[in-house]
């Protein structure tokens, strides 16, 4: 059953990069988004960049930037990591779909797959793959052109948010929750599902206004999870 | 010069939140295919990790937008639904970003 093995293709490389094609607008507008947030949030551009380099997860940037200090605490970047690993969390989620897939994959070429791993990227190469495809290249190609794309459009953004003189007259201050209320509506299966948003809602407002800090977005969010857990 | 000390502490920690940030992501990054090759997650755990995205936005967002006053929340209301409405995120987030700029020329 050779034919079923995974391999490895420039080919599979540029038919990622095809791939990605319908989804960048979307892409680029997230990231365009983070860098025009970051820079009203008075993060330096190398910070920026180094969060859009480095982390590589729209969401848990956006949060970030929410939850960014001027000045650093052992117990400020605490809180910092545990709130990028519940946003993060999800991506649990799609490496294990993916494991099949990599099982005889080289461990290095895996480590720099799921460094990139995007869920947008995990989408198209997913349909690949259930459409029959093996070729990890096709993942890896979907990734690289993301990536390349997401700082691209962070840099633009960065400048874009920076230049704007007052950016409270154009709502700018307000990007992330605004961008993040787009991103919802197509989440959105029913109101079933949506129950554990509502649960995470509640807990956040009340959290917030009992508890100082940013504990609001980690107490909504687990409490999200778990109704999820618990709603069959 | 102590203020130059705690500026050079300052952009040293927001260096190490960002490291730390990455470190964390890129551990939920191969969590997945590190426990996948050795047990199977449950249902009940995939459920609960599906429900994260939405309860993420919803838990991050409303205490921001409720602090910020009524404009952000109409703000907020017109964005979801024109979104809604048209599925077109870029005409959405324009018309949120609008609405919010409008209302808070007229004072509200």
């Amino acid at each position: 059953m050779s034919a079923s093995r995974p391999s490895f293709s420039a080919s599979g490389l540029r038919h990622g990069a095809r791939l990605t094609l319908p989804a960048l607008p979307g892409f680029i507008m997230f990231a365009v988004a983070f860098g025009t947030a970051a820079a009203q949030k008075g993060l330096s551009l190398g910070q920026a960049m180094g969060m859009s380099a480095f982390v590589y997860a729209g969401a848990s940037q956006m949060v970030g930037l929410e939850i960014w200090q001027a000045v650093w605490s052992p117990g400020t970047i605490l809180t910092f990591m545990t709130v990028t690993a519940v946003v993060n969390a999800r991506m649990i989620l799609l490496g294990a779909t993916l494991q099949p897939w990599l099982r005889h994959e080289p461990t290095a070429r895996t480590a720099l797959n799921l460094f990139l791993l995007t869920e947008a990227g995990w989408l198209l190469s997913t349909r690949y793959h259930n459409e029959g495809g093996r070729d990890v290249g096709v993942l890896l190609g979907t990734a690289i052109t993301f990536y390349g794309v997401w700082l691209l459009a962070t840099l633009t953004g960065y400048f874009a948010g920076a230049l704007v003189p007052e950016p409270r007259r154009f709502g700018l201050d307000l990007v992330m929750p605004i961008f993040f209320g787009v991103m919802l509506v197509p989440m959105w299966k029913g109101a079933r599902p949506a129950l554990p948003w509502l649960i995470a809602g509640l807990v956040s407002l009340l959290v917030h206004a009992l508890v100082p800090g940013y504990v609001f977005i980690i107490a909504g969010a687990v409490a999200g999870g778990v109704a999820g857990m618990l709603i069959e | 010069m102590t203020g130059l000390g705690a500026i050079d502490l300052g952009s040293w920690g927001a260096t190490l939140a960002i490291a730390a940030m990455a470190l964390v992501t890129y551990l939920c990054r191969i969590a997945g295919v590190v426990v996948m090759s050795r047990v199977r997650l449950t249902p009940r755990v995939e459920r609960g990790l599906r429900a994260l995205p939405g309860s993420i936005i919803l838990a991050t967002i409303l205490p921001v937008v409720i602090d910020n006053g009524f404009a952000a929340i109409a703000a907020l209301a017109v964005t979801i639904l024109t979104m809604a409405l048209i599925r077109f995120d870029l005409a959405a987030l324009g018309v949120g970003l609008g609405s919010l700029s409008l209302l808070r020329a007229l004072g509200l």
